[in-house]
């Protein structure tokens, strides 16, 4: 087990470590000099020089990469030039929408997928199966925003139950916030769940052709219980690894609804700062992103060697 | 009464008949054989009784057990009594538990399920009935996980689950096929004492005669969906009324005639390959050479090539101490346990054209020897030779002439087709390792002969897998093994998967590809009936070393080594069988 668990480890830290170098790379090589988009256009050379060595955009590459490297560890990621604040204050303000938007479409999509495949697989090829596979068809035909929109003319503005945009923030009460979110996190949870549900069948229905189910079912437990205790663990596997990439997606890919709800989320500032140049901001969030997606697969990998007794090793 | 009693049992799922007046009953304490061959229904019938069928089976007809009738119980009633009342035992233990629960969750499970007992309880009764089947606490304590398991051990489990409850009836589907014979004599035993200790019922089902005729009281043979034959097992094998029982018994004791290997007469270098299967040809001149130098022995295939080889005659392969050691298990980040010696320290050699055979229990090494004869592994220590080619160790462009010489056929004939390939694709794979490539027109004469060579059609040239039964894909597999016209196939249980009049028959094949093409065969088998039916010499492996080598038949009849007393001890023999059954049954 800790065998295994230190392996992964370390993979996960290897891909960290040459993440890292890429996005420093790639911002190294995109044009644009940030001393002088910070300055604007009508500053001088001398000025412009001046800010460089400030900022120390002359160093040297290795000394800057690990600069840039320690001050990240630190979480300083460094002042952000179109917003004048810390970088860090605004991905603060931002991962406090969009964690918990992720969140609750993350959970939202799990509870609706998992019993609908769950369900669709037990009864392959028969009249609750085709519905529930057609429903998901449509699910992931429809692009979310449409969708959002709908939501948004059904709930906001003609039963007025939630705003139909907007983020009060935190400070608002938690239920007000609460109420912002349920919107654009059904919007997004939907095709993820459509997504997922068609995961969870399909590897349910090859679960359930397995000896070990038909061992189960001659012990004299009825079907529902075989599918909950026997098939379900061991079709997880997949549906772990589906699940880990949609809440790396959720939580930065979500701009679109971002923009249709008018939610402040990561996807906008991502968005934001790299039309406006403003690559402090761009390399520190691009950075938080691909380690929190690290984080989520190093999770679902320790979740893997929890669900299968077989990846551990000898314990 | 009869604890189980079926009568005019039909069967059909969806529009296709599966079983037709069915007939079949258990008395407590008795042990009824079910035998038949693959599709014959006999796993229908089991499954009807557990009422396990596919949702769009439909049965008709009465099957009662214990006065309950089953066709008419609800599912709940069913689950009432499946795992209480009737257990069941499957055909293959490795993938018979569920691999993430322990052993101890899956014998308690039913337990606690039944009887409503706590989890302490159930687990104490697991315990005892864990012990019971021969999987004691300090080996195998409640939290090993399957995959810790050996197949047989699996099957203890499997076993332990199906009886934990003391069920009144306990079927058991095939429950040895996939061990080798000394486990299933092991497991045999078990069942054996499990139906006297408590009086249950065990209908077993099995292709194996004479594992059926060892076992039971009763036997009905089954074919085609229907009851050929039943009674009682002394009587209806010494009598052998019905035709297809006596087919059956002839199969099960078939010995191929073999015919020694004379390559003027026979019908060797078909115009089809010549000039293309190049190193095949210049087998012809070089035969001839053979054949005067082997004219004094008229069955060169009985050469004592396991000794060294006569004059200098070079064999055709030969292992020379060869060692193969796999990595210790991890123990720690850093740690390993010391290296386990798969095959340690072995030697052989095998003359063209002979038939030796490679028989020992699952996981004796004797499958990691064949690979690496095959170029497929590269030895620890040691060296082998093809044709006097050093061939370990070698990149594949060196072995090519080698692979072109030297062919492998595989056990199971469903998983060793790509199923989208048609018959002609598949057969002419090995044709790339030829010198020269051969046009589409030569390729397809000499799939065409090839499948000839096997008792196929050259209508099958463009069918595809699905289409041929298991015996049928079976001889696909060997024409694609003899294509390239080797000088060497290596048989990996060929015949293990298929039923008794097939594996007659694909014996035959083998025996009379020997005889006309001068092949020599390693046949990798734990059967010692295949061992004894078309080989020459027998190596006995035993824990990675050759313990017993000789010729067949004295092996056989008089093993020495302690390894080579258990196989014979443990083969069922259905000739031994029938007579210990009518002295018992009088």
């Amino acid at each position: 087990m800790t065998a295994y668990l230190l392996k992964r480890v370390a993979i996960a830290f290897a891909t960290l470590v040459l993440a890292s170098i890429v996005v420093f790379a790639v911002l190294e090589i995109l044009p644009g000099d940030p001393a002088r988009l910070m300055l604007g256009m009508n500053a001088t050379a001398e000025q412009v020089e001046q800010v460089r060595t400030q900022m120390g955009l002359n160093d040297p590459l290795l000394l800057r990469y690990f600069h840039w490297v320690g001050n990240l560890v630190l979480l300083d990621f460094g002042r952000s030039y179109t917003y004048s604040v810390p970088v860090i204050d605004l991905v603060r303000e931002r991962v406090a929408v969009s964690l918990p938007l992720a969140l609750i479409a993350l959970a939202l999509s799990t509870l609706i997928a998992i019993p609908v495949g769950l369900h669709a697989a037990s009864r392959q090829g028969r009249f609750g199966d085709t519905v529930s596979m057609g429903v998901s068809q449509i699910g992931v035909a429809i692009p979310n925003f449409w969708f959002a929109l709908l939501l948004i003319y059904l709930f906001a503005v003609w039963l007025k139950w939630v705003p139909a945009g907007g983020f009060p923030g935190w400070s608002a009460g938690i239920w007000q916030a609460l109420k912002a979110l349920i919107l654009p996190a059904v919007a997004l949870a939907l095709p993820q769940a459509a997504i997922l549900a068609r995961v969870t069948r399909q590897a349910m229905i090859e679960v359930l052709s397995e000896d070990y189910i038909r061992t189960a079912r001659a012990k004299g437990m009825p079907y529902r219980a075989v599918l909950w205790r026997h098939a379900l663990r061991n079709a997880m596997i997949p549906v772990l690894t589906i699940l880990g990439l949609q809440f790396a997606f959720l939580l930065a890919g979500t701009i679109i609804i971002e923009n249709v709800f008018y939610l402040p989320g990561l996807g906008r500032l991502i968005f934001q700062a790299i039309t406006q140049r403003d690559l402090i901001v761009v390399e520190s969030v691009v950075m938080l992103l691909v380690a929190t997606v690290i984080l989520v697969n190093l999770v679902v990998d320790f979740s893997y060697a929890m669900i299968d007794p077989r990846l551990r090793g000898r314990s | 009464m009869s604890l189980l009693d079926i009568q005019n049992l039909s069967l059909a799922i969806g529009n296709r008949p599966i079983l037709k007046d069915v007939d079949l009953a258990v008395a407590p304490g008795e042990v009824v054989g079910l035998v038949g061959e693959s599709g014959s229904g006999k796993s229908m019938t089991a499954m009807t009784v557990m009422q396990l069928l596919p949702f769009t089976a439909k049965a008709a007809g009465s099957v009662r057990f214990d006065g309950i009738d089953i066709l008419a119980a609800t599912e709940d009633q069913m689950c009432a009594l499946r795992g209480d009342d009737i257990g069941m035992v499957f055909q293959e233990p490795m993938t018979a538990l569920n691999p993430v629960k322990t052993i101890g969750e899956q014998v308690a499970e039913g337990i606690r399920w039944h009887t409503k007992a706590g989890r302490a309880e159930a687990e104490e009764r697991a315990r005892k009935i864990l012990d019971r089947v021969g999987l004691p606490e300090a080996k195998f304590p409640l939290t090993r996980y399957p995959h810790e398991l050996s197949g047989g051990q699996r099957q203890r489990v499997v076993i332990a689950i199906a009886c934990a409850l003391k069920p009144k009836l306990l079927i058991a589907d095939e429950p040895t096929t996939a061990l080798d014979v000394v486990l299933q004599a092991q497991i045999l035993d078990l069942l054996r004492d499990l139906v006297h200790e408590n009086k249950m019922g065990l209908l077993l089902i099995s292709h194996d005669l004479a594992v059926v005729t060892e076992m039971s009281d009763r036997i009905t043979i089954m074919r085609h969906g229907e009851v050929m034959e039943a009674g009682e097992t002394a009587r209806t094998l010494s009598s052998q009324t019905h035709p297809y029982t006596r087919q059956l018994a002839l199969a099960s004791m078939h010995v191929p005639k073999r015919r020694p290997f004379f390559p003027l007469e026979g019908e060797m270098s078909p115009k089809a390959t010549e000039g293309v299967a190049s190193e095949g040809n210049v087998a012809r001149s070089d035969i001839v050479s053979k054949m005067s130098s082997t004219a004094e022995t008229p069955f060169p295939g009985r050469f004592a090539a396991i000794s060294p080889p006569r004059g200098e005659r070079t064999p055709l392969v030969s292992v020379e101490n060869v060692s193969r050691l796999y990595p210790g298990r991890r123990t720690s980040f850093f740690g390993r346990s010391a290296p386990v010696h798969a095959v340690d320290d072995v030697s052989l050699s095998i003359a063209p054209a002979q038939s030796v055979a490679l028989v020992g229990r699952s996981g004796c090494g004797k499958s990691t020897l064949a690979r690496m004869i095959l170029a497929l592994d590269n030895p620890s220590a040691g060296a082998i030779r093809f044709r006097g080619e050093p061939i370990s160790h070698r990149n594949e462009a060196e072995l090519k002439p080698a692979r072109r010489d030297m062919q492998v056929v595989f056990q199971d004939p469903y998983g060793s087709f790509d199923p989208r390939q048609s018959v002609e694709k598949l057969v002419a794979e090995p044709l790339h390792l030829l010198e020269k490539k051969p046009t589409p027109a030569e390729r397809r004469e000499m799939v065409a002969h090839a499948l000839n060579e096997v008792g196929l059609g050259p209508a099958d040239l463009d069918k595809y897998p699905h289409e041929f039964s298991g015996g049928q894909r079976q001889r696909l597999s060997i024409a694609r093994a003899i294509i390239t016209r080797p000088k060497l196939i290596v048989a990996d249980e060929p015949v293990s998967a298929l039923d008794v009049s097939i594996r007659a028959q694909i014996l035959d094949l083998f025996a009379d590809l020997n005889g006309r093409l001068g092949v020599a065969y390693l046949f990798i088998t734990h059967d010692l009936t295949v061992a004894r039916a078309i080989t020459d010499e027998v190596l006995v492996m035993h824990e990675g070393r050759i313990v017993e080598r000789g010729a067949t038949k004295e092996i056989l009849d008089r093993p020495q080594s302690e390894a080579a007393q258990a196989l014979v001890a443990a083969a069922p023999d259905l000739h031994r069988a029938i007579a210990r059954k009518i002295q018992e049954q009088g």
